[in-house]
C-alpha cells in the first residue's frame, strides 16, 4: 500500500489535467463535478489507507521514500522525483486531503452557480496536488517547485473573479508580496547547495550538524533566508499584509489555501529543517518574536473588522503566529500539533462564513447580519463549534489542547519563558474576544433589515451540511490525540511525531502546569465574557467607545492592520511610481542615446562610403581574378592535359635528379 | 651471343618513349594517340627487359607479361571508348572533345 503513495499527488494531478484538457464545454456540470471532487476524494481516501498501514505496520526507521524518477543530473547535482512519507509528512498529507476533500464537496454545491466553476475546479485540484507535492518532496528543489505551485494556485484563485479590478489587485499583491519571501527562500537553498553540495533534505541536516557550529554565521545565514521564506508564505510580520486582500477569492479558496493549508507552509519548512534553527539560537529568537507580534497584532486588528472574512483571515494570521512562536521556542510538534487543529476548525468557520455570505447575498459586513440563530442552526451551531474550538474554550475543543500545548511548551522551554507565555495567553483573551464578537454580531440580537427582508434566507444542501459536520466533530475530537500532563498524559500525537521532529528541550524549572492553565482558561473565559458585554449585553459602549476621537483613531488604526500597507505603500510603491515617473522624459532612454546611439551613428557616417564593404569587395574581386586566370587551365584540350602530365613529370624527375 | 651493352638498350628504349610522347601530345586523331601510348608503354617494357638482362634477373620479362596484360585491358577499353566517341563526334578529332572547357 506504502508503494501506491505517488498516487495521492498524482490524483488532483491527473484531476487538474483532465479538467483543464477538455475544458468547460465537452465536460457536463456533473462530470466536472465527479473529477474534481473525486480525485481529491480517491487521494484522501488513499492516503488514510496509507496512514492505518504506517500505524499499524510501520516501515523501517518510521520512513518510507519512494523514489520516481531522476529529474536532473547535472555535475554533482543529483536530483529526483522523489517523496518522503514520516509521521510530519503523513500528518500533513491527511490534513491537505482530508479537509481538502471537504471543501472540494463543499464547493460544488457553493460554487455551482459559477460561469467558470471547471476552472475552479481545475485549478484547486492543481492547488492539491502541488501542496502534497510540498509536503512529500524528498528534496528542497522538489519542495521549492510544490512552493510555487501553490503560490501560482493562491494567484489565480484570489483573482478567481478577474472582472472587478480589485481582485487583480489583491492576486498580484498576494503573489509580490509572498515572492519577496520566496527570493529569499531561493537564495538560502543556493547557500545550503553551494555549502553542503546537496539539496536532499535528511542529508542536509546531517552534512549541517556536523559541519557547522552552533551560532556560526553561515547557519544563522541559512536559517534566516529559510525563515524569510516563511514568513513570506505564512503571512507574518513584515509581510503579512496579502494575507487580508487574499480574501477576494471565493470563501472554499480561503478555506483550503489560506487557511488550511498554504499559509501553513511556512510553518511545514521551518519544522522540517529544524536541525539548521536549532543551529542558529539568533533566528529561533526572532522567529518566536515574530509569532508574538503578529498573534497580538493580527488579533487587535481582527477585533474592528467589519467583513467577516477579514476577521477571519486576521485570526489565521494569529493563529499561524502562535505555531512561529511554538516553532521559536523549539516546540516543533506543538506547531504542528496547532496546524492539526487549526486546520480543521478554521475551515470549518470560513465554510461557514461562506454560508452565513451566501444566505446574505454576497454582503460580508457583520453589521448588516444579526440574529441568524434561529433562522440557521446548521451554520449557527456549527460554527459555534469553530468560534469555541479557535477561542480554545478549555477542556471541550480541539483548540484548548493545542494551544495549552504550545503555551506550556513554551513557558517551560528554555528558548521561550514567562514573557513569551504572558503574551500567548494575552493572544488567547484577544482571540476569544473577536472570535466571540462575530459570533454575537451575526447570529445573536435583534435580526437586521437585511436579515428580514430577504427571508426565505438560502438553506445549505446536503454537500455543504457534511463537510461542516464533519469539520466540527475534528474540530471537538482532533484535540483528544494529545493530552496535556494535567488531564491524563497521553501524548500519543507528540509521541507519533517523535520519529521526525526532536523532543522540546526542557529547562531546568518547570512551572506548574495547573496554575498556568487555569490562567490560560481564565483568560479565555473572561474573553468570552467581555465580548458577551461589549458586544452583546451592551452594544452601547462599544458603540460609544469607537465613536470617541481616541477610539475612532485608534479603530481606524487597527481597521487597517497597523497601517502596513500604508508605510509599504509610501516605503516601496510610491518611490518606485516616482523614479517611473521621473523617467517619463526617458532619462534612461537618452543616457542610452548618448552612450551607444550616437557613437555608432559616428561610425556608420564614417562608414558613409562603404569602406568594410570595399574591403570585403577586394577579397571577392582578388579571388574572382585569380579564379580567371586558373580557368585558362581547364582548357578542354586532353592533349593540354597530357603535355601537364608530362611537364609535372619532368619537374618532379628534375627536381629528384638535380638535388 | 655479344651482349648489348645497357647503355644503348636505354637509349633505344628512351628514344621510343620521346616518340610514342609526341605522339600522344602532337597527334589529333584519337587512334593514332592510342598507338602513341602502346609505343610509350613498350619503351617502358624495354627498359625493365634491359634492366633485367643487365643484372641478370627474370623480374624485368615477368614485369614486361603484366604490362602486355595491362596493355591489352587499356587497348580494349580505349577501343571501346573511340567507338563511342565516333558515334558522337563526325571526327575522330580529339579537340572536338572539349565541352568541359571552363
Amino acid at each position: 500500500m506504502l508503494s501506491l503513495l505517488w498516487l495521492v499527488p498524482a490524483f488532483p494531478l491527473a484531476g487538474f489535467l483532465v479538467l483543464t484538457l477538455l475544458g468547460g464545454r465537452r465536460l457536463t456540470h456533473a462530470a466536472t463535478t465527479w473529477i474534481g471532487v473525486g480525485s481529491v476524494g480517491l487521494s484522501a481516501l488513499l492516503t488514510m489507507l496509507i496512514g492505518v498501514e504506517f500505524l499499524a505496520v510501520p516501515p523501517a526507521g518510521s520512513v518510507f521514500v519512494q523514489t520516481l524518477w531522476t529529474w536532473m543530473n547535472v555535475g554533482k547535482l543529483n536530483l529526483a522525483v522523489a517523496f518522503r512519507l514520516d509521521s510530519l509528512s503523513l500528518t500533513m498529507i491527511f490534513v491537505v486531503t482530508f479537509v481538502g476533500f471537504l471543501i472540494h464537496l463543499y464547493s460544488a454545491e457553493h460554487m455551482a452557480e459559477d460561469e467558470a466553476y471547471n476552472r475552479f475546479f481545475a485549478c484547486m485540484n492543481l492547488f492539491v496536488a502541488a501542496m502534497l507535492v510540498l509536503v512529500l518532496a524528498d528534496n528542497l528543489a522538489l519542495l521549492y517547485l510544490g512552493w510555487e505551485g501553490v503560490g501560482l494556485c493562491s494567484f489565480l484563485l484570489i483573482g478567481f473573479w478577474y472582472r472587478e479590478e480589485a481582485n487583480c489587485r489583491a492576486a498580484r499583491k498576494a503573489f509580490l508580496v509572498t515572492r519577496v519571501g520566496d527570493t529569499a527562500f531561493a537564495i538560502g537553498l543556493f547557500l545550503l547547495y553551494t555549502d553542503l553540495g546537496t539539496l536532499q533534505i535528511q542529508p542536509l541536516l546531517q552534512g549541517a550538524a556536523a559541519k557547522w557550529g552552533v551560532g556560526s554565521g553561515i547557519a544563522v545565514a541559512a536559517a534566516a533566508l529559510l525563515l524569510a521564506g516563511a514568513v513570506g508564505k505564512s503571512a507574518q510580520l513584515p509581510l503579512q499584509v496579502w494575507l487580508p486582500d487574499a480574501m477576494a477569492g471565493p470563501t472554499p479558496v480561503s478555506a483550503l489555501i489560506h487557511a488550511a493549508t498554504m499559509v501553513t507552509a511556512g510553518v511545514y519548512l521551518i519544522a522540517r529543517m529544524n536541525a539548521i534553527f536549532a543551529l542558529a539560537p539568533a533566528v529561533m529568537a526572532v522567529t518566536a518574536a515574530i509569532g508574538t507580534a503578529t498573534l497580538l497584532l493580527a488579533g487587535m486588528s481582527a477585533l474592528v473588522q467589519r467583513d467577516i472574512k477579514r476577521v477571519l483571515a486576521y485570526s489565521t494570521m494569529s493563529q499561524v503566529g502562535y505555531m512561529f512562536l511554538a516553532l521559536g521556542a523549539g516546540a516543533w510538534s506543538a506547531a504542528i500539533f496547532h496546524f492539526w487543529t487549526h486546520a480543521f476548525f478554521k475551515a470549518l468557520l470560513f465554510l461557514g462564513a461562506g454560508v452565513v455570505i451566501t444566505a446574505m447575498e454576497e454582503d460580508h459586513d457583520i453589521f448588516h447580519m444579526g440574529g441568524l440563530r434561529s433562522r440557521m442552526p446548521l451554520a449557527f451551531w456549527t460554527f459555534l463549534i469553530g468560534a469555541a474550538s479557535l477561542s480554545a474554550l478549555p477542556l471541550v475543543t480541539a483548540g484548548f489542547y493545542s494551544k495549552d500545548k504550545i503555551l506550556w511548551d513554551v513557558f517551560s522551554s528554555p528558548r521561550g519563558g514567562a514573557v513569551l507565555w504572558a503574551a500567548g495567553v494575552a493572544g488567547a483573551l484577544l482571540t476569544a474576544l473577536y472570535t466571540f464578537r462575530v459570533v454575537f454580531r451575526v447570529f445573536f440580537g435583534a435580526p437586521s433589515s437585511r436579515v428580514t427582508e430577504s427571508s426565505p434566507l438560502k438553506q445549505p444542501g446536503l454537500r455543504i451540511a457534511i463537510p461542516l459536520l464533519v469539520l466540527a466533530v475534528f474540530s471537538i475530537g482532533a484535540g483528544f490525540v494529545e493530552l496535556p500532563g494535567t488531564l491524563g498524559n497521553i501524548p500519543a500525537f507528540s509521541n507519533f511525531l517523535m520519529g521526525s521532529l526532536p523532543p522540546l528541550l526542557v529547562s531546568g524549572m518547570p512551572g506548574n502546569e495547573v496554575i498556568l492553565q487555569i490562567v490560560a482558561a481564565a483568560a479565555v473565559l473572561l474573553g468570552l465574557a467581555l465580548a458577551y458585554v461589549v458586544f452583546l449585553r451592551r452594544p452601547d459602549w462599544s458603540a460609544k467607545l469607537a465613536q470617541s476621537p481616541a477610539g475612532d483613531t485608534l479603530g481606524k488604526f487597527l481597521f487597517s492592520g497597523w497601517g502596513f500597507d500604508w508605510a509599504y505603500e509610501r516605503l516601496f510603491i510610491h518611490p518606485y511610481v516616482r523614479l517611473s515617473q521621473l523617467n517619463k522624459a526617458d532619462v534612461f532612454d537618452r543616457l542610452m542615446d548618448r552612450l551607444v546611439a550616437r557613437p555608432y551613428a559616428a561610425l556608420a557616417r564614417f562608414n558613409r562610403n562603404d569602406f568594410f564593404d570595399r574591403f570585403v569587395g577586394w577579397i571577392a574581386e582578388f579571388n574572382a581574378a585569380v579564379a580567371r586566370a586558373l580557368r585558362t587551365l581547364q582548357s578542354g584540350y586532353v592533349r593540354w592535359y597530357a603535355a601537364g602530365i608530362v611537364m609535372g613529370a619532368i619537374i618532379l624527375i628534375a627536381s629528384a635528379v638535380l638535388r | 651471343m655479344a651482349q648489348v651493352p645497357v647503355e644503348h638498350g636505354l637509349i633505344l628504349a628512351a628514344m621510343l618513349f620521346a616518340l610514342g610522347l609526341v605522339g600522344v601530345l602532337a597527334r589529333r586523331n584519337l587512334i593514332f594517340i592510342l598507338l602513341s601510348l602502346e609505343v610509350m608503354l613498350n619503351a617502358a617494357g624495354l627498359a625493365f627487359v634491359v634492366a633485367g638482362s643487365r643484372w641478370l634477373q627474370p623480374d624485368g620479362q615477368i614485369l614486361f607479361l603484366f604490362i602486355l596484360a595491362a596493355a591489352a585491358a587499356e587497348v580494349s577499353i580505349g577501343l571501346a571508348l573511340v567507338l563511342l566517341f565516333q558515334r558522337r563526334h563526325p571526327s575522330l578529332s580529339v579537340d572536338d572533345a572539349s565541352g568541359m572547357r571552363g
